[in-house]
């Protein structure tokens, strides 16, 4: 049994956890996820790592509420146990395999959307621990649903809120965000984008007449996550890929977008309806 | 004694089974049982015994069955199978012990299959267990997955007084026999569980959860968690895939993913929260053994079902009863066909199968006639789910992680007879250095490595 340490509401809806798991604390690097269940008849649900403390044996995890599985995690407290929680899963950011002098210089970009700023934060955290910069654009349908914001604060460069609704920060869409910083005359030696498939397809397209580098991290369907039964093919560059054990991150030009996204779909009819998808929707592969 | 025509099992209706899960064969009763085992001639030299990957000594339990000697008969298997209720379910024994059985020759084999069922089946009902346990012998053995091959080889190493820890990456241990072989051929509460949990009766622990080559590697396992000596019984888990047009379209499945929903997940229940999709109709590829299963479990979902195949019945590497059983209960076959694209619509959906027929050529290298295309002869099979069944191939995480083990073309370990590998302590078996084959193959390498790994520890 994996204990739950801490939970806090980040958001409406959006909750964080510490969850006790020794074996996936000490081995779990950034842009890797686990698969947790939270009882006998659940689903196995692919949760991206929001943050690891090996020498306390704890994993984090946020989660929001979007349909019949997340939130079943949601009603979960402090004191109680998930049965199962295996990780961590995939294959860890690309930048972990750098060394301090190959990072050295380097400048990050981040666009994170909605719960998709989880993962976000301890790859910016890893490359703030060896002196990289990093920007961070946060994209939010609304001020409440921005999460993560001091503790990116205090490991980013410049952080940049963008609401839908003009609620908090810019008023408007990330890649709007990203267009602006570029033509001011950033300059970025790799991208990263993490958010629901529709936002990491646009910020593909609004990003390749910069020229940036840039990468993102799928969030497909999923049942073992260890390549045993291919649910989360996608096409990378022509080729069919398993995100679970290649991925979840690929160069986003070579992702076909149209193909991951209707995929995600294939239990849609048979699931209860997200209320409510785009820019808040999570990465949690539902 | 031959004279005495072969006992038919009882099985449910093929109309009536084909919209339930139960268990399709009932099993011998006490009478059929004692009926069945004295048709067996007790051969001086038995040639069922050889036949047997794990070597159990079959004259001798039949000879208990028809004596009534219950107790005795599960011993004589016990000493050689740790999974013997799965085993007389699952094995292809026409091609093992029963495929050596003088009586064929003349006659119908025993049914040394129904009969180690029977005998397997009276134990659990009756609690029966005989657990001989040496003391601790000081030294700790990992083994990485908890299917037939990590199962037999835990037994033995148990039973020799290691203490051994297995390693499961599911939430459910069992490998294959949990998530791939369906319900209604091996029940997995009443049966996979019960021996599974007879294995922990001897000491053997489990952990599940842990993905080694992630989670945790091998050489961590021997560094710092202090194990002697590791086996590697991870299995061939990863589903090979056509590369034909059409392949990523909504509704197109390997069969490990509709088997692992159905199975492991339970998708066939409406208590879980693991969807599964089939449609009206469903098209299999394929012509083994997790083809048939596919294809039955489908059936059982409520959907036409249609197997493609590109050989003839005769090729097919399924057991026989496993295709007469598909064929008894509605299931239609496309023989000498094979799949060019899969068709969709323009929202992304399967609508059918584009195949070419096939005629048999020349033999090739596995000894079947190899097929070839007959220009011109497509035709669409119109369908709403492809199910892909053409095999596995071993999951590269293990061997990836592993400095200085050898692997093949296939991705599979390279380990000889006895399961030795390239790394000194790390032995390996089962389908992860074979290719997908069967679960009393894996059980007998599994043991071999057993064999190995005490020879390798010093402990005889």
């Amino acid at each position: 049994m994996f204990p739950i340490l801490k939970k806090q509401m980040l958001a409406p809806n959006i909750c964080l956890m510490d969850v006790l798991a020794p074996r996936v604390a000490s081995s779990a690097r950034p842009g890797q996820f686990i698969i947790l269940r939270t009882d006998a008849k659940g689903e196995r649900i692919p949760l991206t790592i929001c943050d690891y403390n090996a020498d306390r044996g704890i994993v984090t995890i946020v989660t929001q509420m979007v349909g019949a599985s997340s939130r079943k995690i949601l009603s979960f407290n402090e004191g109680d146990a998930f049965p199962d929680f295996v990780g961590p899963l995939g294959i860890p950011s690309e930048f972990i395999h750098f060394t301090d002098q190959q990072l050295k210089g380097k400048k990050y970009l981040f666009i994170a959307g909605g719960l998709g700023t989880a993962p976000v934060y301890p790859q910016v955290k890893y490359l703030h621990e060896r002196d990289v910069r990093a920007d961070v654009i946060i994209g939010a349908k609304t001020k409440d649903l921005v999460i993560f914001e001091n503790e990116m604060k205090s490991v980013c460069d410049n952080l940049y809120i963008c609401t839908d609704d003009g609620s908090y920060g810019f008023k408007g869409l990330v890649t709007d965000k990203l267009k602006e910083i570029m033509n001011n005359g950033a300059v970025y030696d790799q991208v990263v984008a993490i958010g629901p498939m529709v936002m990491m397809k646009f910020v593909t397209l609004a990003a390749k007449p910069y020229n940036l580098p840039l990468i993102v991290s799928l969030n497909t369907l999923m049942v073992d996550g260890t390549g045993m039964c291919g649910a989360c093919r996608v096409t990378v560059g022509g080729k069919t890929r398993f995100a679970c054990v290649e991925g979840p991150e690929f160069d986003a030009y070579q992702v076909d977008f149209d193909e991951a996204m209707r995929r995600q779909g294939m239990y849609k009819t048979q699931e209860t309806e997200a209320d409510h998808k785009c820019f808040i929707d999570l990465h949690s592969h539902e | 004694m031959s004279k005495i025509p072969r006992v038919a099992v009882r099985e449910q209706d093929p109309l009536e089974r084909a919209h339930n899960f139960d268990e399709v064969s009932f099993g011998y009763n006490r009478e059929e049982a004692i009926l069945e085992a004295s048709r067996c001639l007790q051969c001086k030299n038995p040639k069922c015994v050889s036949g047997c990957p794990v070597s159990i000594n079959i004259p001798r339990f039949i000879a208990s069955v028809n004596a009534d000697h219950m107790e005795e008969a599960a011993s004589v298997i016990a000493a050689d199978s740790s999974l013997p209720a799965v085993c007389g379910r699952v094995c292809p024994q026409e091609i093992q012990c029963e495929g050596s059985c003088i009586l064929g020759i003349k006659y119908e084999p025993v049914a040394i299959g129904k009969l180690e069922r029977y005998v397997a089946d009276w134990a659990r009902k009756n609690s029966y267990s005989t657990v001989a346990v040496a003391p601790y012998n000081g030294k700790k053995v990992a083994v990485i997955g908890s299917g037939p091959a990590g199962l037999a080889c835990a037994t033995d190493l148990a039973k020799a007084g290691c203490r051994v820890a297995v390693f499961e990456a599911l939430h459910k241990p069992g490998g294959v026999l949990v998530y791939g072989i369906p319900e209604f051929r091996l029940p997995k509460d009443e049966v996979v569980a019960y021996e599974i949990d007879q294995v922990q009766k001897l000491g053997v622990t489990i952990e599940t959860n842990v993905v080694v080559g992630r989670t945790v590697t091998i050489d961590e396992l021997m560094d710092r968690e202090g194990f002697d000596a590791v086996f590697v019984g991870s299995g061939a888990g990863l589903p090979r895939f056509m590369g034909i047009p059409g392949e990523n379209l909504n509704g197109v499945v390997s069969a490990n993913e509709f088997l692992t929903r159905s199975n492991l997940m339970s998708a066939y229940s409406p208590d879980s929260d693991t969807p599964i999709y089939v449609g009206k109709h469903v098209t299999v590829v394929g012509g083994g053994n997790v083809a048939m299963d596919a294809a039955r479990t489908a059936l059982r979902l409520g959907a036409g079902v249609t197997v493609v195949y590109r050989r003839t019945e005769k090729e097919m590497p399924a057991r026989v009863e496993e295709v007469h059983h598909a064929k008894e209960e509605g299931i239609a076959f496309k023989l000498l066909c094979n799949p060019t694209s899969v068709l969709g619509n323009e929202k992304g959906w399967v609508t059918g199968l584009r195949c070419i027929r096939m005629e048999l050529g020349e033999p090739d290298e596995s000894g079947r006639r190899r097929p070839v295309e007959i220009p011109g002869s497509e035709f669409d099979k119109p369908c709403d789910v492809v199910v892909i069944a053409l095999g596995t191939v071993a999951n590269p995480l293990i061997a990836r992680t592993t400095p200085g083990l050898n692997i093949n073309k296939y991705n599979g370990i390279v380990a000889d007879e006895n399961g030795v590998t390239s790394r000194p302590g790390v032995f390996a078996g089962g389908d992860v250095v074979s290719g997908a084959a069967t679960v009393i193959l894996a059980m007998g390498a599994g043991r071999k490595a057993a064999r190995a790994i005490l020879d390798y520890l010093k402990i005889s």
